[in-house]
This record gives structure tokens, sequence and C-alpha cells, in this order.
């Protein structure tokens, strides 16, 4: 199990690092004193692209990384726009006028989204924290060759991958356990996924047993070992399975619309979807309420700042673990 | 139900046990033991916490090594901090995956959420006759196919073709920075993905609006029933088709640079050194993620879909999953809903397995390998 390779390389960083002789390199047909500049990256063998090709190359992948990031875009810029300059552009804005966080006072002032927010907080917070946790553990408890019925155990996990129970069923259950209206019916029934467990543990698998059996020896149990040793070792895989983990309990929408049905529990992607999505009024209820009376709350700077407040997590916490998605995704799931 | 995150590249394992050391970017998760043959398995240098010289009961030998055999009480001394381990995933397993399975048998009652499971009278096999009669459901079986079929065409080559492209670019800040914005959108939630396409091809969003002012009539995307396949295949696409090279990529980084350097010295060009170098080095990996497609054939973007039947109506987006939540938790024909749902389910378990054995009959290890 090759953990090492291709550390912060990306995954092509093998081919890269091939050395190419210097004279090699410099070969090909003498053109004068005017030589063609030659990336330093491209192995004399490669050839030189021709320009039509790499023309073509760049404009398409221009294009698709303005189609990802276009929409980011003009949605976050309308959402620090002016009602001004929304409805002189006539809906998005795409040209940057006067700039104002006047949406994120309204709606962050108290009310439905604020506390929707919270909710999405704190479920994804307990939510990662206990998946992550039960998951590491698991993982390393099966992690071990030979250990006592782990064969039968690990079917136990295997199984929820190729079966599932169904909606009705799943529902009727947490009905029946009081969780309706409960936050935790947000966390419980999605806690385990099998495939991250696999992850861990075939990331775990690939650590040489000699390490843990030097701390064995040395006296320190299985826990110790595990957090003393094993989780110091594969931050990267970890960090990945708890992003995993904390974005599917972020973006869900649709547990929440089976089991909760006061919208004072409803979490920020419900909140968006009646709001922004359907276009409901946000209802102008209880104290501290947005101000409905004048329509600002549906102005489309409101609506985007929502979904700016829902992207913002992600945002934040993407540029830290991406980094790992090769080594920690790849050889959790590919066999190295 | 909705799990946290699901990596596009989905469950694998061998339950042969045997470990591969080919690293041809075929998916595996190993599931048994590499450890040297025991009689239990055990490793021969086995000295581990709780493991007592005396307690040997007999001396066995292995390819005429002479091995320590211990009784399975030790063993269970000894992995008894392991099992332990476990127990909060299989409790939560047990509770939230195994228990709903039991309360499928809802689907051969007569079942009242007032009377309860317990009290419900059996009726034998008529909600399954109800389903398979059912107008309905043959209408949302139909529009899960044409979805899965559509996007098959028209999703599953993007991400490979994505992958060569990104292949070729040399420069590794470059490939990385590319990587990382293509991936993102994989990360938000469908809400968000059909809320900016609403703001963008919907009645008032910015395609509509530019083309108002380019003086041509407008058109809402969101609403048409006629383009919807269309619609949600480039929705997948926008979120999905960039995370999805990952797996390509990998396996690309997997061929040995020398295949590239021999054949372009024996002369090969360009597209001759990507037809026989590196598509074959992807073909494990692209009929796996076929495999797993089929598998996934009567799951289509649930979440996606729910959000925009709304819109566009029952006729075109109706799909399995949406038509059991209709009939069950909003009409709350809970039996009938949990009978197609059980229906799905077992349809997908089949599918899966027939898939992996004709990836077998074309010699390619599939999801998991014939042991």
């Amino acid at each position: 199990m090759s953990i090492s390779t291709d550390a912060g390389q990306g995954p092509l960083g093998r081919l890269d690092a091939v050395p190419v002789p210097e004279p090699l390199r410099d070969a090909g047909p003498a053109r004068g004193p005017r030589r063609p500049r030659r990336s330093k990256h491209r192995n004399a063998w490669e050839g030189r692209p021709t320009p039509i090709g790499q023309g073509a190359k760049i404009v398409i992948l221009s294009i698709v990384v303005l189609v990802v990031l276009f929409p980011l875009y003009t949605v976050i810029l309308t959402s620090f726009s002016t009602t001004a300059d929304v409805n002189r552009s006539g809906g998005m804005v795409i040209i940057p006028g006067d700039l104002t966080i006047a949406a994120y006072r309204q709606i962050l002032s108290g009310g439905i989204v604020t506390r929707a927010a919270g909710v999405s907080v704190f479920v994804t917070t307990v939510g990662t924290i206990l998946s992550t946790i039960v998951s590491v553990m698991a993982a390393y408890g099966l992690s071990r060759p030979s250990s006592l019925g782990h064969r039968p155990i690990l079917f136990v996990f295997l199984v929820t991958m190729f079966f599932g129970a169904g909606m009705i069923p799943t529902y009727l259950l947490v009905s029946n356990l009081g969780l309706i209206d409960s936050l935790w019916a947000l966390i419980l029934p999605g806690a385990v996924s099998a495939f991250n467990v696999l992850i861990l543990r075939s990331f775990f698998m690939g650590i040489d047993p000699a390490i843990t059996e030097a701390a064995r020896i040395d006296g320190a149990g299985d826990f110790r070992i595990l957090g003393r040793i094993v989780l110091p070792m594969s931050t990267a895989v970890v960090a990945v399975v708890a992003l995993f983990y904390g974005v599917g309990y972020f973006n869900a929408f649709f547990n929440a619309m089976l089991y909760i049905n006061d919208n004072t529990l409803w979490p920020l992607q419900l909140v968006l979807r009646s709001y922004v999505l359907q276009g409901v009024t946000l209802p102008g209820s209880g104290a501290g309420q947005v101000d409905v009376a004048t329509g600002a709350v549906t102005g489309l700077p409101v609506k985007m700042a929502i979904m700016v407040l829902a992207v913002i997590p992600i945002l934040a916490v993407y540029p830290f673990v991406q980094r790992h998605f090769t080594k920690g995704v790849i050889f959790g799931a590919v066999k190295g | 139900m909705s799990h946290p995150s699901t990596p596009p590249a989905g469950p694998t394992a061998t339950p042969s046990g045997r470990r591969e050391g080919r690293a041809d970017g075929v998916l595996e998760i190993e599931l048994a033991a590499h450890a040297p043959q025991g009689r239990d398995g055990e490793a021969p240098s086995g000295r581990r916490r709780g493991w007592r010289p005396g307690r040997v009961r007999e001396v066995a030998t292995h390819n005429g090594v002479v091995m320590n055999t211990i009784t399975w009480r030790d063993r269970l001394r000894r992995d008894k901090t392991l099992l332990v381990m476990t127990l909060p995933a299989v409790g939560l397993l047990v509770l939230f995956a195994y228990v709903p399975m039991l309360g499928n048998v809802i689907a051969w009652q007569d079942y009242s959420p007032y009377v309860g499971i317990a009290d419900s009278p059996f009726i034998g096999w008529d909600n399954f006759v109800r389903v398979f009669s059912n107008p309905q459901f043959l209408h949302a079986v139909g529009n899960t196919l044409l979805i899965t079929g559509f996007q098959l065409v028209f999703f599953f080559p993007i991400p490979i073709m994505l992958a060569l492209l990104l292949n070729s670019v040399v420069t590794p800040a470059l490939r990385t920075s590319i990587q990382s914005i293509i991936y993102l959108p994989h990360f938000f939630s469908w809400v968000l993905v059909v809320t900016i396409f609403q703001q963008i091809f919907g009645g008032a969003g910015l395609v509509n609006r530019l083309l108002a002012q380019a003086g041509y009539t407008g058109f809402d995307l969101m609403t048409n029933p006629d383009t919807f396949l269309v619609l949600v295949t480039s929705q997948a696409v926008w979120k999905d088709a960039g995370w999805g090279i990952i797996i390509f990529l990998a396996a690309l980084a997997t061929v040995d640079p020398a295949h590239y350097e021999a054949s372009a010295m024996d002369g090969a060009g360009r597209w001759r050194r990507m037809w026989h170098i590196t598509l074959p080095a992807i073909r494990p990996t692209i009929i796996l993620l076929l495999i797993l497609r089929l598998g996934d054939a009567l799951t289509v973007g649930f979440e996606q879909l729910i959000l925009q039947r709304g819109a566009v109506g029952p006729g075109v987006a109706e799909v399995i999953d949406t038509y059991v939540y209709y009939q069950g938790v909003v009409n709350g024909d809970w039996a009938f809903a949990a009978a197609a749902g059980l229906v799905k389910g077992v349809v997908s378990l089949l599918l899966v397995l027939g898939a992996n054995k004709l990836a077998h009959v074309f010699g390619e290890d599939g999801v998991y390998r014939k042991s």
C-alpha cells in the first residue's frame, strides 16, 4: 500500500518526476539560434503540441472553469449589491456597482434564517464529530488482520452498501422512536456510512504493523494506539472523511423535509428551498423578525445572501481539505 | 435515504478476501486478512496482548512453519477492545439500516399506523399486485430508466474526456488549480444547484433577461417538461462531472511513463499513445463505474428531482423514489409505498449482482472478484 506516493504533487506527480537527461531534453532538429521554448514539465519524447491543439485545450479548459465559477460570482455579487443596482440590471448583477452588506444584516439580525443557520451549524458539528469518531473506531476495530469476528462484522457494513431498507420503513422507525421534530432525526439515521468506514479501514491497514506492534509491546492499549499513533498518521484521510460527513450533514434537506415539521427547527437548506427556490414569503410572526411589509426580504440580494450563507462553510473548509483528496480518497479506495 | 456524502466511485469489495498487488486503478477494498495463513488466520509472530505461552493448546504446522494456535477464548480476550470499538457503528447500522429492512414486512400487510406493525393483518402479495398494475408506478419506472439512459449517454463520457484533457495539461500548478475548481460544485447541495440554475435559466433568470434585452422571446427552462431531461442532465454535469474525473486521474497516474516513452520511440503520436496506452489503462475503471451506474439504474438524483417535481410536474419528474415518497409519506398509503420501495431495492440489488457477473464474463474485475 503506497500511502506516501504523490503527496501534494497531484495525481500525476510520478509521471512528471521522471528525470530526463539534459541532452535528450534539448535534442531536436537545430533550427538556427532561436530554439523553440520547451516547457520544463514536458518530456522530450512527448513532442511539441500543435498550436491548434494547444489553443483548443486552453479554450475548452477556460470555458469549463468559467462555467463553474461564473454562477458563484454572480450569486455572491448580487448578494452584496444594492436594491438599486438589482433593479437597474433587472435581476442578477454581473457588473459590480455599489456594494452593501444590508442583505446580510437583514437575514442575520434574528428571525428564521438566523435560526436555521444555527440549526445547520449544530447538526453539522455534532453530526460530523459523532460520525467521524464512530467511523474511525469501527475502522480501527476492523483493521487488524485475523482479529476475532471481523469478517462477519465487515459483512454487516457491506450489506448496507448494496441494499437499502427504503424510505418508508426508515420513516416509520424514526417516527416510532419519537424523533419527529427532533434534530437527532437529522443526525442518527445516516450517521454511519459503510463506504467511509471502508476508506478509513483500508488506510489503517496500510500502516506498518511494526509501528502499532511496538506500541503494544510498550504496553499501550488499542484506544491509546488509535489516538496516539494511528490517528496522527492518518490526518489526511480522516480530514477527507470528516469533510464528506460534514458536507453530507450540511447539505441534506430531504431528511429535514421528512422529519421536521416545525419550521423553527428547519436547517438552512430547507429555508433556502422554501424561501428562495419556491419563493414562499418569509413569515413575519414573532419578535425580531425581518420586515416583510417592505418586501425587502423577498428581494434578490436577500435570497442570494441566503444562498451564500448556505455555501460559505463549504467554501471555508474546502481549501484546507481538497489537497488531501487524492491521498485520502484514492488511496483509501484504489489499491495502491 | 440520503447518506452523508457518497463519493462517485461507489462501494466495492472482494468477498474472496484476496489482496491484489496490481495497481491498475480498479477500486477494491479488501475484505479479509492478508496475513500468512495460519490455522486460525493467526500471524506466526502473533504475540499480542493477552497472549500467554501457557495457553497454547496445540502446535500446528503450515507450509513447514511451526505456528502457535490459540483458542478463540484467547482471541476474544485479545481482540475485546477491537470489538468494543466497532460496537457504536454496528449498533447504529443495526438500528437504522437493519431494523427498517425488517420493517419492510408491512409491504405484505394491510398496514395502518394507528394499529401498528404487530397488529396489522397480513394480506399476502396484494400490495405488490397493486404496485405492478398501477400505471403511475410504471410511468415512474419509465421516467427513471429514461433519465438513467440519457445520463449514461450524455453524462458518463464527460468526466472521462475531462480527465484525458486535464491529464494532458503538463504544468502541475495549473493542473491542480483547475482540479480544485472543478471539484468544488460536487460539495454544493442540490438545493443550491437547482436554485443557481433557476436564477440563470429560469423565467426571471439571467439568460432570459439577456435574451429579452437582445429582442428575443424568453423561455423558462425550469418549468418546461420537454427540455427537462436536458435540464437535469446539465445540472448533474455541472455538479458532479468535475468530481467524476478524480478516479480517472488516479487510474492514469498508475500508468508507467516508460510505456509512453517506448511507444513514442517507436513512432506513436499523441493520439496513438492515447488509444493504445491511456485508454487501456483506464478501461477497468470505466467498466467498474459503468457497472456501478447500472446497479444504480433505478436511483436517479432523488433530491434533485423532488426539488423540481413541483415546478415541472410529475409527468416528467416522477421517478420511483419520488413516487414512493408521495404515495407513502404524503398520501399515507404506507404499505403500497413500502412494496414499491422494496421492489426497487431488490431489483437494484439484482442489477448490481448481474452487472458484476457481466463484468466477470468480459474478463474484468468488476466490483468484487470471484473467489
